[in-house]
């Protein structure tokens, strides 16, 4: 594979090849957890670290792991890394891992870490790897808190759990529910697509 | 976290109003991708309400059996990663041998089962939740068949959105995505009947 510089892996893993608004990833944990901000930014935070730093490893024992059970040899460190995230979330801020319950847990099985692995760390330098991983991750962050922000402030009339929205605002109780996570991705699907396709009409 | 939940409100609450997909959002990823054609949604739905019966049940009886005995809860993910993996791997063997159609439709996706977080997410969800061994298979039987019928389903419903007018930038995820957001706002009709939480 040819190696690609630092600024055009970003450029791709932030905006042409967002893992979540282009390539569908990684969505499955997660939308459960975008109805508050608090929960999504340390969730996403979680997610940055994990796929940074799996992509690393992976990319430093690639040598050492014969092809047939890379597989299993990847979750596994992805599930070491997990293991530290729950740890320490269950350290410092109890009442948020609790309100994640599972999904911490789940961010092993997340596709864009298992996908960033499996497509870039195999085949790239240690570091170059631990970049691609980062800015990935992050651009999975932002999407999701754009999500959060929206569900957060109609659902609860709150941002970070501060009141926004003065307090005869009725709130649109159907945010907090299922259904709207999906709606909302895919309404901002909708507008950061179409922005893209104007630019490529443009050009 | 009632663990003298019925076993049958357990069966038919993880079918419809808790059902793993659209009220946990879990299996998305294959949900999504596999969900454009109907017999191979059909066997995915048929390989997962297998694989998670099974790695409940297995996965049920390591964490009680082994890893509380000896302390060992902080390693539940990479012992449930595990069972998951290696029950996926004999799985896999299996329906090659049985039926080569089914396995050749399936391709990359029957080992990808081992990553759709719904397996795992049930295996976390039965220990969080403290159900026994009955409740738990009771359990994973019924969030697996409940997304068989959410992804069989979606497959028929795609099957119309295909041939619609729909705006360009929509056009694919966009589109599904609502569709799926519709019907969990039609699953969610059921939760009056029952609620397990």
């Amino acid at each position: 594979m040819a190696q690609k510089n630092w600024i055009a892996i970003a450029k791709d893993n932030l905006w042409y090849n967002n893992p979540v608004f282009i390539q569908i990833l990684g969505i499955c944990s997660t939308l459960a957890v975008t109805n508050t901000l608090i929960n999504t930014s340390i969730m996403t935070l979680g997610v940055v670290f994990v796929t940074g730093l799996s992509a690393l490893t992976v990319s430093l024992l690639k040598s050492f792991i014969p092809r047939k059970v890379r597989m299993i040899a990847q979750t596994l460190i992805i599930s070491f890394y997990v293991i530290i995230v729950d740890i320490v979330l269950r350290a410092y801020v109890p009442e948020v891992s609790r309100a994640l319950g599972p999904y911490v847990g789940l961010i092993i099985t997340n596709c864009i870490i298992m996908g960033r692995t499996e497509a870039f760390a195999q085949s790239n330098p240690p570091l170059l790897s631990l970049w691609d991983g980062l800015t990935s991750g992050i651009g999975y962050m932002y999407v999701l808190l754009m999500v959060a922000f929206v569900r957060e402030l109609l659902g609860f009339g709150t941002l970070f759990g501060f009141q926004i929205l003065p307090n005869n605002f009725a709130n649109w109780t159907i945010m907090v529910m299922p259904p709207s996570a999906f709606f909302m991705l895919a309404i901002f699907i909708w507008i950061l697509k179409g922005y893209m396709f104007r630019k490529e009409v443009k050009k | 976290m009632s663990p003298d939940v019925g076993l049958i409100s357990l069966f038919f609450a993880s079918i419809f109003t808790s059902n793993i997909l659209l009220s946990n959002f879990l299996g998305m990823c294959s949900f999504i991708s596999v969900s454009k054609d109907f017999t191979s949604s059909n066997g995915l739905g048929l390989a997962v309400t297998f694989v998670m019966t099974v790695t409940t049940a297995i996965n049920w009886l390591v964490y009680h059996y082994l890893l509380i005995p000896f302390g060992l809860e902080y390693l539940r993910y990479i012992v449930f990663i595990i069972v998951i993996a290696a029950i996926v791997q004999i799985s896999e063997m299996v329906i090659e041998r049985m039926s080569t159609n089914l396995y050749m439709s399936l391709g990359i996706f029957l080992p990808l089962i081992t990553v759709n977080c719904a397996i795992l997410g049930v295996a976390l969800f039965m220990q969080i939740r403290n159900y026994n061994f009955l409740q738990s298979v009771i359990f994973g039987l019924g969030s697996g068949l409940g997304w068989w019928l959410a992804i069989v389903s979606l497959a028929a419903i795609r099957k119309k959105v295909d041939k619609s007018p729909v705006p360009g930038p929509l056009k694919g995820p966009g589109i599904t995505l609502i569709t799926i957001g519709l019907m969990a706002m039609a699953f969610m009709g059921f939760s009056g009947m029952l609620n397990v939480q």
